[in-house]
């Protein structure tokens, strides 16, 4: 099996969200990065299981500056064979599946993950993309991934529950919650990461088609109200009456 | 032209469906353009649409399109959009939408906002907000490409009825056999999806366990809520991960969120603060959710909670 796992850089989980220039640019200040979870606890450990099981090899890539070679080393690090990166910004979702699929078109790779979605821009967009791209299926949501043969069976969440699906390599699959657990890099692979090939790729020409010309931070504006808590009744009435959500 | 995509299941539509056509009818307005509904498979409520505020229903019965594939829903959709030359593709932002705006927007070459929040701002560009960062933050986005892809957030807009019904009429498609074969759907029946519920009752480890659930079952029952759950309940097995809410589970943004023995840690809040009113339940004080609330009890849920549905209940007593 020859399996691609793209990853993205996101902020980590606490970090707190500001904006700066008039609010058009996202404040990296003081946010540390790491790899989007989805991809590395979900995507790459899933990967990771269906070549230690079937053979094969998995290759990480990410569309992105130097600077995200950290993100990188740490795939690596995790079990990745080899990783590549296009040298680019990643400034839209199109822009970031078309370098991709020129990258995995000549490649032949059995299976392309991606995360259910990233946690910066909840978008979903890259996996579909990159399939519709190559023209190849494309399972989202994954909550499990089976094997046999180049026959996979997987089960995605759907509302209120789950569809079974069947589907032949080659196809591309984003990963969600289930799929895997996360693994934790030990001492060897961080050694063992500094030695594995990190290509950089030129990127190709392609424009975006969207750009966020205003950010905002959520507004907190809720005032608290405190209840006694031997009255239910007083909650059950402000409920009905004041915010009228029951 | 506006499309819309209108999701059936088993021959109805869904309240998400219908606020998807709502959001249409409004598009098609701020553009002054007609709205179109393209409703996959047969049913005798396709015609319904039109109260709703489509002028046009096109239905497709085409074997391929029997069950969901992405890249067969995709390739009709994008046969449709340029039949009625389609300047605006929308559709709802649930796991249908989310398999398919991507694969459109690459289809087409199109701009793309998926999770839209609320009705496009037409007076200085085309700009459509949506929540990013996991709900910490909103970004407005400005699309300038002639054919632009929308997927829309449960909840963000009410259905109206604004028309009558009009007759469907069928299109004709060229549809590739698909490549997915779907072998099984299991739903749970009865409660509505969490994505779509308007009213959901969370609990966290505050419960101490997974035996004690009933009473969070039974707030749920007194007032038709969805019940969900924080991310080490579901880790822990005490409840199914499918009710994991926050930044690695489900984002929702309901009418109203009870919050019962949950802390508030900034992953569970992005997830969950987009709500309209938020109820926190903790017998901490300095529960980090109070900061994030509307109203707050501060008690002992073991003994909070069993009051409220005795209230519940003779609310609903005297209000029946
Ligand atoms: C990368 C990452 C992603 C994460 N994503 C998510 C996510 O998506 N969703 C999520 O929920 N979490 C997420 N977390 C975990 C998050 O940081 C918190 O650990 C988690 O939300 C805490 O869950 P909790 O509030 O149920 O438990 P605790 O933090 O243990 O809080 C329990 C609360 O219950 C109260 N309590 C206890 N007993 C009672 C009682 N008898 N009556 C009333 N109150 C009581 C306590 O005062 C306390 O406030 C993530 C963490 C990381 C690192």
């Amino acid at each position: 099996m020859k399996i691609l796992v793209c990853v993205s850089k996101t902020p980590e989980t606490t970090a707190n969200i500001n904006f700066v220039n008039n609010n058009t640019e996202f404040d990296t200040n003081g946010v540390s990065f790491i790899m989007n979870p989805y991809d590395e606890w979900y995507a790459l450990v899933r990967a990771l299981e269906i070549t230690e099981a079937n053979g094969g090899d998995v290759t990480l890539i990410n569309v992105g500056p130097a600077a995200n070679d950290a993100v990188i080393k740490k795939g690596l690090a995790i079990g990745a064979k080899e990783a590549v990166r296009i040298d680019a910004e990643p400034t839209s979702a199109l822009f970031v599946a078309k370098q991709i699929a020129a990258y995995a078109k000549s490649q032949n790779f059995d299976i392309i993950f991606t995360g259910k979605e990233s946690i910066d821009y909840n978008g979903s967009l890259v996996g579909g993309m990159i399939a519709e791209l190559l023209s190849l299926p494309y399972i989202s949501y994954a909550t499990t991934l089976e094997l046999n043969g180049n026959a996979a069976t997987l089960n995605r969440d759907i509302e209120g529950g789950t569809e079974v699906v069947e589907v032949q390599t080659p196809f591309v699959v984003s990963a969600a919650k289930g799929m895997a657990e996360q693994r934790i890099p030990n001492m060897r692979g961080i050694m063992m990461a500094k030695k594995k090939p990190l290509a950089v790729v030129a990127a190709e020409a392609a424009d975006d088609k969207e750009k966020v010309t205003e950010y905002k931070v959520v507004p907190k504006d809720r005032s608290i109200k405190m209840i006694d808590p031997e009255n239910m009744k007083e909650l059950v009435r402000m409920l009905h009456e004041e915010s009228k959500v029951i | 032209m506006v499309l819309v995509l209108a999701e059936q299941n088993a021959g109805k539509f869904k309240k998400a469906t219908l606020e998807v056509v709502t959001y249409g009818r409004k598009v098609a307005d701020l553009l002054s353009c007609e709205c179109t509904a393209l409703v996959i498979g047969e049913t005798d409520a396709a015609a319904t649409l039109g109260q709703y505020g489509a002028n046009k229903v096109l239905t497709t019965a085409d074997a391929a399109l029997e069950n969901f594939d992405s890249q067969t829903y995709t390739s009709a959709l994008g046969q449709v959009a340029e039949k009625v030359g389609a300047k605006v593709i929308i559709i709802g932002h649930n796991s249908t939408g989310k398999s398919i705006v991507g694969r459109l927007a690459a289809r087409m070459d199109a701009g793309v906002i998926s999770g839209a929040k609320s009705i496009p701002s037409v007076s200085n560009g085309f700009v459509v907000e949506k929540n990013v960062f996991s709900g910490k933050g909103i970004a407005s986005f400005t699309l300038d490409t002639e054919v632009k892809i929308i997927s829309v957030m449960g909840n963000s807009i009410q259905p109206e009825i604004i028309g009558s019904d009009v007759s469907p009429e069928s299109v004709s498609l060229q549809i590739e056999d698909s490549k997915v074969t779907v072998k099984e759907r299991k739903t749970v029946s009865g409660t509505v999806p969490l994505p779509e519920a308007e009213l959901v009752v969370s609990a966290g480890r505050g419960m101490g366990g997974p035996d004690k659930w009933g009473i969070i079952e039974e707030l749920a029952e007194n007032i038709g809520a969805t019940t969900a759950c924080s991310r080490p309940v579901a880790d822990t097995g005490w409840r199914p991960h499918h009710e994991h809410v926050g930044q690695t589970g489900v984002a929702i943004r309901p009418n109203l969120y009870f919050a019962i023995g949950i802390s508030g840690a900034i992953q569970h809040l992005a997830g969950v603060s987009s709500s309209k009113v938020i109820v926190v339940i903790n017998k901490d004080p300095e529960a980090p959710f109070f900061k994030n609330a509307d109203y707050g009890i501060v008690g002992d849920l073991f003994d909070v909670v069993p009051r409220l549905n005795a209230a519940l209940k003779e609310f609903k007593a005297n209000n029946n």
